[in-house]
């Protein structure tokens, strides 16, 4: 059990939460939270946005009825949390002088901004339909450069051929596209999709987040939700 | 002393709390999060000969206090299940079910095969890992046009027979509330020589996106479960535990101590809980501490004196 320290709406419909309690978990993985009895039935997955000691952070957007019940949270209520779950952003080392890039397209940004932690030199690519938000913050957190794109693609401002990592986050369609200009480029960066399938148990037990790959079928939840893009079959 | 167990067919179960078929994994998973031994049971992933990936699209979609889910029976097959999986459930101290489904009559009774070779090769090495076999109509039978065979009784009744004939397992059957007599389905069971049967599965039910102009699903319909249809389980495992003498697990939309009780009084030997394991990973736990502490407050000693009094 948490408690909600702040929940603060940084743009229309989105919000970022804080909860107290030194709960661990490493860039790209999410938890399940809920801050509600029985109804609606299931957790929401959501990834963290930015974690200490003192407490932890998710960025999110009011979509339906389980995201508008926590935007209405306010300091001193509960949450419920189980995680952290799922594999997380690629954290081995790079070869020296390698670059990096994250890409995040809408309420996609939310997991990239604590990967900030663990590579403080990458560069950031932000997309968002209306208006921007936490850019601020992002150029605060890296010593890389922050690119902000505002109703056009953002894809279309990465270089792939100037990275040796890129991690993607953001709308299908945008996924997507992400693995196609890979495919395209012949460059040999390797490029790392997050996908945000809906989830039940986000423990690996119910296959309801199931993601059709060139193999076989993955889980969202506990063979990701980071994927090799190349792996994914987008629908 | 409160005594919560029940025996079927010489299978123990230490407690009423059984995990469904789909919603658990084969434990492992909820095997991090608490002590699964403390169960009664578990039913593992619906098992077919083959491996099969499910269904594409989306699977899963919340309802007001329920859930549809249409994952389309993915599973690794049998083979599999009798290699990877097996041996983890020989070191477990509780009911372990292997749950069978099937597309085809040569299907299940192959599948089931496999399940009673694998048992008696274990045996002769003093092992066990599978106790009890639950057996799914609920299927798309190929032959039938892609009706279930849980939908008709005497399509039903061949499954049931052939599979008996093959297993010397305890044999349980789950039975379809999509049936069209559920009653006459569960009395084909006991004919039929089933040690049990398990209800309900699935409502077969509908979600349409008004903006696609189409179903949520690509396969049209999914299952419905959770708090929605426990009433109407409710009334279907009561019905057809005055119908049949054989024991009767009850489930649908179990989410606190309390929905126990009700199954129990409605005559269920013993209880499955699926959909509420996704709203408190925990769940299990819960339920065995509040169904004792019920007791206790109650002053029952054990689950017999309740069972079937309504």
């Amino acid at each position: 059990m948490a408690e909600v320290i702040a929940n603060v709406e940084v743009a229309p419909n989105i919000y970022r939460l804080k909860a107290s309690g030194a709960f661990p978990g490493r860039m790209g993985q999410f938890y399940m939270v809920r801050a509600w009895d029985s109804y609606p039935l299931l957790s929401r997955p959501l990834s963290i946005f930015n974690r200490s000691e003192e407490g932890i952070e998710f960025l999110y957007q009011v979509k339906g009825e389980g995201t508008k019940l926590l935007s209405d949270l306010r300091a001193g209520d509960e949450l419920q949390l189980e995680g952290p779950f799922g594999n997380g952003f690629p954290d081995r080392a790079i070869k020296p002088g390698g670059r990096i890039a994250v890409v995040g397209g809408g309420i996609g940004i939310a997991p990239l901004y604590y990967a900030l932690r663990s590579w403080p030199d990458c560069d950031v690519y932000l997309g968002f339909s209306k208006e921007p938000y936490l850019t601020e913050q992002f150029k605060a957190a890296t010593q890389g450069k922050v690119n902000v794109n505002v109703g056009g693609f953002v894809l279309d401002e990465v270089d792939l051929h100037a990275y040796d990592l890129i991690v993607a986050c953001g709308p299908e369609p945008m996924l997507a596209a992400v693995q196609q200009k890979k495919l395209l480029s012949g460059s040999g960066v390797e490029v790392y999709v997050s996908l945000e399938n809906r989830m039940a148990c986000g423990i690996g037990a119910c296959l309801v987040c199931s993601v059709k790959c060139r193999d076989t079928r993955r889980k969202a939840c506990t063979d990701g939700p980071v994927f090799l893009a190349e792996e994914v079959i987008f629908g | 002393m409160i005594n919560t167990a029940y025996t079927i067919a010489g299978v123990h179960f230490k407690n009423p709390v059984v995990m469904a078929s789909g919603t658990f994994g084969f434990g492992q998973e909820y095997a991090a999060l608490y002590d699964i031994n403390r169960l009664g049971g578990i039913s593992g992933k619906g098992l077919t000969l083959h491996a099969k990936a499910g269904n594409d699209g989306i699977r899963v979609f919340e309802t007001p206090a329920g859930m549809l889910n249409s994952v389309g029976l993915e599973n690794p097959g049998i083979e599999a299940f009798l290699r990877d999986e097996c041996p983890r459930w020989e070191s477990l101290n509780l009911a372990r079910i292997a749950n069978l489904g099937g597309n085809t009559i040569e299907e299940y009774v192959e599948g089931a095969r496999l399940i009673e070779e694998d048992a008696l090769f274990r045996k002769r090495n003093g092992n066990q890992a599978v106790d009890m076999i639950e057996l799914n109509i609920s299927c798309p039978n190929v032959k039938a046009g892609g009706m279930a065979y849980g939908i008709r009784t005497e399509v039903a009744r061949e499954v049931v027979r052939e599979i008996r004939r093959t297993t010397t397992l305890p044999l349980m059957v789950k039975l379809s509330p999509n049936a069209e007599d559920v009653v006459a389905m569960a009395v084909m069971c006991e004919e039929e020589g089933a040690d049990a049967v398990s209800l309900v599965n699935t409502f077969s039910a509908m979600k349409i996106d008004i903006y696609k102009r189409r179903s949520v699903f690509d396969n049209l319909y999914a299952g419905l479960s959770g708090p929605a249809i426990k009433p109407i389980a409710l009334r279907m495992v009561h019905q057809v535990s005055k119908a049949v003498a054989i024991p009767v697990v009850g489930m649908g939309g179990i989410s606190s101590a309390e929905d126990i009780i009700e199954y129990i009084m409605a005559g269920a030997a013993a209880v499955q809980v699926g959909t509420h394991n996704f709203v408190h990973l925990r769940a299990g736990e819960q339920l065995i501490d509040g169904v004792e502490s019920f007791m206790r407050r109650e002053g029952i000693g054990s689950l017999d004196e309740i069972r079937g009094i309504i």
